[in-house]
């Protein structure tokens, strides 16, 4: 990847969150991420880059396409891709996280990418570990390269981010992926919107740089993007809304909640998709319907962040 | 045994509303006299004298709400070692709360504590009681044989009890024996999973927000029964502006309420937990900064009547977790001095305030010896230097867990000397 090599040096070793990532780095990891893009349509879709390195995936709850997404960005990259399976580890023997860690970081990994359901679990691994750590999702705290995939598929589509009108739809309360994305969008000058039911809004969110609407009427009047959330099963049934039912006829976006949007706004989804919950089929599987790009893109992202952090022009004298 | 006076010491005794240079006339295991007039009929023969030019003398601090891991978890703390560390913070007696294992809920386990203490201890342990039995919320323990054992107070502990029928029968109960129902609030609905203070700093962390909700429920429950039943209440450790209010309120209405504050709250708030920082995970958690001052205007005013440094002894098993998983609590017996004195150095309490609410206010409530430098009292006391700066060092703590929220600190006041009963237990 020449293009990659003559691109700035990347000044971070880890990458746990968006937050404390400025809009140079951002640009910077968007930059290298579409260069990736093209690696993946080829026919021959391995590069050398990342040879003789090797990649633990560590995840602590279960995930398809994150873990694989990760695990195929590796690959073709070059690099060995070991997968933690926590379901049958020590794990269930009771071990902690911090001697999972310290076991795995002694057979000299080069980059650990971990999932974890305690925020913080990632920021606490990389105190610990010697070598760099990639946050695949920690808790409700945040998944970095999850809306860096998002603002990769937007700029493909739109040319830009700053200036667009963003709708994020649904669960923010319980969820990583809007916080990476208000603080992501945000840091490039996009305007956030979000719509949910009042008791899926986490705390103090009107001081989160966001516009907080209640209806999806005020929320996707004039938006670039409507980016929608999953909803879990057992937020459904009374906990935090009465029923499906009632959900979806809020805030389930189908195609008359769609038409106030601009005609040819982007609609989104980090999957897995609730259809009929979150969503109608007939909008994921409609033609504003971006989300097979955000899967392709990922696996870009992916290759992009691992390849920036272990960049062999800051690594080669990081032997510890 | 031989006559020690200490002589030229600033001397502040809260419980004589006392503060004056002069001198302390200690003979084996009470004071003699202390104060200006101390010395009027002369040095005492054979009395060895220690000039105190420069340094103040208190009543050793009464730490009402020190956790200790014995029974049951000595790897945390044992009796001996958090005796240990009093005694280097100036703490001279302290009450042991009962979660321990076995829970301090019978007359055994009582005697096991004052069993234990006589021998390996060298400050005052008084054990407080159970409320419920196993800490529960449910059936009454048997306060009054527990009292005649040596129980100063009835406590569950770090669970708050659910109901306000055992609630209610416990304050009615009580009163007959006098005693104390001590209370820590916090809703366990309201409250869920939640691990850190409500609000904006929680949100951005993705961390579960305890509401101040949660703490005032049943708190104002509480002062409801306690008005009702006319029983002794007091709420262990209160942390927002609404429930000092609340406090003001049931105090200002003749309710008997008294109240006390963990020196955490007093000194610290939710922005310490920084990046998932365990050791300031506690509870009640951390809250925001203006219910950090309210703590500090309430403990001047009086409203809160002690400061506590809740010890709260945790292993690295325990607090080396993701911070949703990490136990609450933090270990203060040494720093509980320094930390307060911040408030007198910083002109917002005054110096006799707030060696009244770690000495003399806890003995009062509780019915204990000490607190007080009077003619005849234990020579319970400790010398301090007020303006000795000195950095809080892991290593250096006694206790045997670590999890100091004050580690790396520079605090202002330092102890030089503990007696207990006259005996020397710590020296710096």
């Amino acid at each position: 990847m020449t293009e990659a090599q003559s691109l700035p040096l990347y000044p971070h070793r880890h990458l746990l969150g968006i937050r404390g990532l400025s809009p140079v780095d951002i640009e910077l990891l968007l930059d290298r991420a579409d260069a990736a893009v093209s690696i993946s349509r080829q026919s021959e879709k391995k590069v050398s880059t990342l040879r003789g390195r090797t990649q633990i995936n560590l995840f602590y709850e279960s995930s398809t396409r994150t873990q694989s997404s990760f695990e195929l960005a590796g690959k073709r990259l070059g690099a060995d891709v070991m997968n933690m399976s926590v379901a049958s580890s020590s794990v269930k023997k009771g071990e902690t996280l911090i001697d999972t860690a310290m076991t795995l970081n002694a057979m000299r990994p080069d980059i650990l990418i971990i999932r974890h359901q305690s925020a913080g679990a990632a920021a606490l691994l990389a105190q610990k570990v010697g070598c760099s750590v990639v946050n695949a999702g920690d808790g409700a705290h945040e998944h970095p390269t999850q809306a860096l995939l998002d603002a990769l598929t937007i700029r493909r589509a739109k040319g830009r981010i700053g200036g667009l009108t963003v709708a994020i739809c649904g669960d923010i309360l319980h969820s990583r992926v809007a916080r990476s994305n208000i603080l992501l969008l945000n840091a490039l000058g996009a305007r956030v919107r979000v719509v949910a039911p009042s008791t899926l809004l986490p705390s103090g969110i009107a001081d989160m740089s966001v516009e907080v609407c209640p209806t999806m009427a005020e929320g996707l009047k004039g938006a670039d993007v409507v980016m929608m959330l999953r909803l879990q099963r057992e937020r459904m049934a009374g906990a935090f809304v009465p029923s499906v039912r009632e959900y979806f006829h809020y805030f389930g976006l189908d195609a008359k909640k769609l038409q106030v949007a601009k005609e040819d706004a982007l609609v989104m989804h980090p999957g897995p998709m609730n259809r009929g919950v979150e969503i109608a089929s007939e909008i994921a599987d409609g033609p504003q319907s971006v989300i097979q790009e955000q899967v392709e893109m990922g696996v870009a992202v992916r290759m992009a962040v691992m390849e920036a952090l272990l960049d062999p022009r800051r690594n080669q004298d990081q032997t510890a | 045994m031989s006559i020690t006076v200490f002589e030229r010491a600033r001397i502040v005794d809260p419980s004589r509303g006392l503060d004056e240079v002069g001198t302390v006339i200690v003979d084996g295991g009470t004071v003699v006299a202390a104060g200006a007039s101390a010395l009027n009929q002369g040095t005492p023969d054979g009395a060895v004298v220690i000039d105190c030019t420069g340094k103040t003398i208190i009543p050793g601090l009464i730490d009402a709400r020190v956790f200790i891991g014995e029974p049951g978890g000595e790897h945390r703390e044992t009796i001996a070692s958090a005796s240990a560390a009093a005694a280097a913070g100036g703490v001279t007696s302290l009450v042991m709360m009962p979660d321990t294992d076995p829970v301090i809920d019978n007359v055994a386990l009582v005697e096991f504590v004052l069993r234990t203490a006589r021998d390996t201890a060298q400050v005052n342990i008084f054990p407080a009681a159970a409320i419920t039995k196993g800490l529960d919320g449910h059936e009454m323990t048997e306060f009054g044989l527990l009292r005649e054992a040596g129980a100063v107070a009835f406590t569950d502990g770090r669970h708050t009890i659910g109901s306000a029928m055992v609630m209610r029968r416990a304050l009615t109960y009580a009163r007959d024996f006098g005693a104390v129902i001590m209370h820590e609030t916090q809703d366990a609905d309201l409250a869920s999973s939640g691990v850190m203070n409500e609000g904006l700093y929680a949100s951005w962390l993705g961390l579960s927000g305890i509401p101040r909700e949660a703490e005032l429920i049943p708190l104002q429950r509480d002062i409801a029964l306690a008005r009702l039943t006319r029983g002794n209440y007091h709420a262990a450790k209160i942390s927002t502006a609404m429930s000092a209010a609340a406090v003001a309120k049931a105090k200002a209405d003749g309710v008997k309420v008294t109240a006390g504050v963990s020196v955490n709250s007093l000194a610290l708030n939710e922005h310490d937990v920084g990046e998932y920082r365990t050791f300031f995970r506690l509870a009640p958690p951390l809250r925001a900064e203006e219910d950090r001052l309210a703590m500090v205007d309430a403990l001047r005013d009086g409203t809160i009547d002690i400061v506590v440094s809740s010890h709260d002894p945790q292993d690295v098993d325990t607090k080396r977790l993701p911070f949703s998983d990490a136990a609450a609590g933090a270990v203060g017996l040494e720093t509980l001095l320094g930390v307060v004195l911040r408030h007198h150095h910083n002109d917002e309490v005054p110096l006799l305030r707030l060696i009244d609410a770690v000495s003399s206010a806890p003995a009062r409530l509780f019915g204990l010896p000490g607190g007080t430098l009077k003619p005849r009292a234990a020579a319970d006391l400790a010398v301090v230097d007020l303006d000795e700066p000195w950095v809080v060092r892991e290593q250096d703590l006694r206790s045997r867990s670590k999890n100091s929220c004050f580690e790396g600190a520079r605090l202002q006041g330092r102890v030089l000397q503990t007696l207990v009963g006259g005996r020397t237990v710590f020296q710096a």
